[in-house]
């Protein structure tokens, strides 16, 4: 009975692993896709046969996609980064010192803006994108980083993240400092958040993918100066004027950094949602 | 307990020595100035949320009152007008009807996937980490870069893209995936999201069964429950907090769908077909996306929107506290 049982259980793992790799398989291709086609030629992506590796990989796809004046793929790189950084930044930076200052205390205050907070988090920004651009073009600020980054950058995801967060921080590690005289300014900045850089980390991840990725916000307030990567290959797929085997080059060198950062960061990011629990 | 420079006054001490009672201003700065530090953290973001959120919201809706083509300032006030011909439009219903059909396919193939992939990784020996970062990854792809491999890649109408010619080699003809002649623009859409989100409510769900203590599952085993009857009475029930959060992400993200919608579906130079188009995309093609710019009705879609999600937080919110109480008695 136990040796059957051993059997079967060790049947199942293989059978649990053969399902994980095709699983993995079909997550990786369009991966795989992107690369085929960056590498390829035109011929080959709207070949009737699907075939699988090209004829020959073409290394100058990404040359000609830089040099390519319809498409500025570099100023859009650019204006993406400047974003993604700038925004991630001032986002943690304003969702911290909230979230703590929501944590630490229970007054009225406190508790209506704890409330707004999570009522801001079920009314998502997406769904108010046009009283925001209304009044982010009454402020002159089509077309400006301004009016790309500060709109968004004020998080009631961020800000309810850090305060659940904060309230399984041990006070005592602040009461000390304040003892020594600190004021809870310096106590936040030299105390709390050198302590806290495992969510700090999830949510700046989750916020720069965010940023990076962001579509709609950008199509609507970027115009030549400010085009982030995400709407110029957008616009580039929908134009006449499209290369298959350039736009793909566009979509490799726009999403190797956000893998890249990704990368890097998962272990904050499973270990954020961990210990912050959305429960 | 030092107070900062310029707020000195021997804070709680020196009224009480006095005999006094504090003045307001003092009352209003709290005990050890702790309102004044509250106010000075929560600033910053209260004030943002007011100028980029509240206050353009309330804008919106004294617009949504009036006519406002082309411009922020209202020109003519009519009442309900706006609302009731969107009420009233076939095609603000029928994105409505887009979203209902979008939630209930990828709402519950998410959560069902996302749980199917949490429960083959978890108590895994070998290769746990790698599998979870092969299902996570995609989460960092932009909808815009997935959207253009589903496009020209996979489900292309014409007659190249993997699905059509694996369609071929098994004998049938190409299916116009994108087009609107079929329903198969929901097949693109729908594995699309999938693949993009799965790995991010996996991750959620992980770490809700990590939090199930491993007494609950030996209590049970001795009892000589196993498989689908320990999924059905022990796991499924204690992961009921986290699921409730995963759905409800879930729903209001699909109610937020315009991405790949727009980047699937969209035509040569921001032309929008007039089959899949969900509320915002609808909204935006309304008031923004076209020649004539309407504020006004923009607004009033803008007020029927966060109305309905309101109304869907409310009732999320209320049937988990049921849960809740029931689970209590």
């Amino acid at each position: 009975m136990r040796a059957v049982r051993g059997r079967s259980a060790r049947v199942l793992v293989v059978v649990r692993y053969i399902v994980l790799a095709v699983l993995a398989v079909l997550f990786l291709m369009p991966f795989y896709v992107i690369v085929r086609n960056a590498f390829a030629s035109s011929r080959l992506i709207a070949a009737a046969q699907w075939q699988w590796l090209p004829d020959q990989w073409n290394l100058d796809n990404i040359t000609q996609l830089f040099t390519n004046s319809d498409v500025e793929m570099g100023a859009s790189l650019w204006h993406s980064a400047v974003m993604a950084v700038v925004q991630t930044g001032l986002t943690v930076v304003v969702a911290l010192l909230a979230g703590y200052a929501l944590a630490r205390n229970t007054h009225r205050a406190a508790r209506i803006l704890s409330a707004l907070t999570i009522f801001t988090l079920m009314v998502p920004a997406a769904v108010t994108f046009i009283p925001t651009f209304v009044m982010t073009s009454a402020l002159g600020w089509i077309d400006t980083f301004r009016g790309l980054i500060v709109p968004g950058m004020f998080s009631a995801f961020a800000t309810y993240m850090f305060r659940q967060s904060f309230l399984g921080f041990p006070k005592e590690l602040e009461e000390a400092a304040l003892i020594d005289g600190a004021n809870p300014w310096r106590t936040f900045w030299q105390v709390v958040v050198p302590n806290s850089m495992g969510i700090i980390g999830a949510v700046g991840t989750i916020i720069f993918i965010g940023s990076w990725n962001a579509f709609l916000w950008p199509m609507l307030v970027t115009r030549n100066g400010t085009r982030t990567v995400q709407v110029t290959l957008s616009q580039f797929m929908t134009s006449q004027l499209v290369n298959y085997p350039e736009l793909f080059a566009g979509a490799l060198v726009a999403v190797i950094p956000v893998l890249l950062v990704f990368l890097f960061l998962q272990r904050f990011l499973v270990q954020g949602v961990e210990t912050t629990g959305l429960r | 307990m030092s107070a900062p420079a310029g707020t000195r006054g021997g804070p709680g001490i020196a009224p009480l020595a006095a005999g006094r009672r504090p003045t307001w201003g003092r009352r209003l700065r709290g005990r050890q100035d702790r309102n004044l530090w509250f106010g000075l953290f929560v600033l910053p973001f209260l004030a943002g949320l007011l100028v980029f959120v509240y206050v353009p919201i309330a804008w919106s809706a004294y617009l949504s009152f009036f006519e406002a083509r082309a411009t922020v300032t209202p020109t003519k006030f009519v009442g309900w007008a706006n609302y009731s011909y969107l009420l009233s439009d076939p095609e603000f219903r029928s994105s409505l009807l887009v979203f209902v059909a979008f939630a209930v396919l990828i709402v519950p193939l998410t959560y069902v996937c996302s749980l199917g992939l949490a429960l083959l990784l978890s108590g895994l020996r070998v290769a746990q980490a790698f599998f979870r970062s092969v299902f996570f990854i995609p989460t960092a792809v932009s909808y815009v870069i997935a959207a253009m491999i589903w496009r020209i890649s996979f489900f292309n109408g014409g007659r190249f893209g993997l699905i059509n010619s694996m369609l071929r080699q098994l004998g049938g003809s190409n299916i116009d995936w994108l087009g609107g002649a079929n329903y198969g623009y929901w097949v693109a859409l729908v594995s699309l999201r999938l693949w993009l989100q799965v790995g991010f409510y996996m991750i959620l769900l992980i770490a809700g069964l990590n939090r199930i203590p491993q007494e609950t599952y030996e209590a049970a085993a001795i009892d000589g429950a196993a498989g689908w009857r320990l999924l059905r009475y022990i796991t499924l029930p204690q992961l009921r907090a986290t699921s409730a959060a995963v759905l409800m992400l879930l729903l209001i993200n699909a109610f937020q769908a315009f991405d790949e919608f727009w980047n699937l579906l969209s035509g040569v130079n921001g032309t929008y077909p007039p089959y899949g188009r969900p509320p915002l995309v609808h909204l935006f093609v309304i008031s923004l996306g076209g020649s004539n710019q309407d504020l006004g009705l923009g607004g009033a879609g803008t007020m029927i929107l966060t109305a309905i999600i309101v109304v869907f937080g409310v009732a999320q919110n209320w049937l988990t506290n049921r849960g809740v109480e029931r689970d209590e008695r």
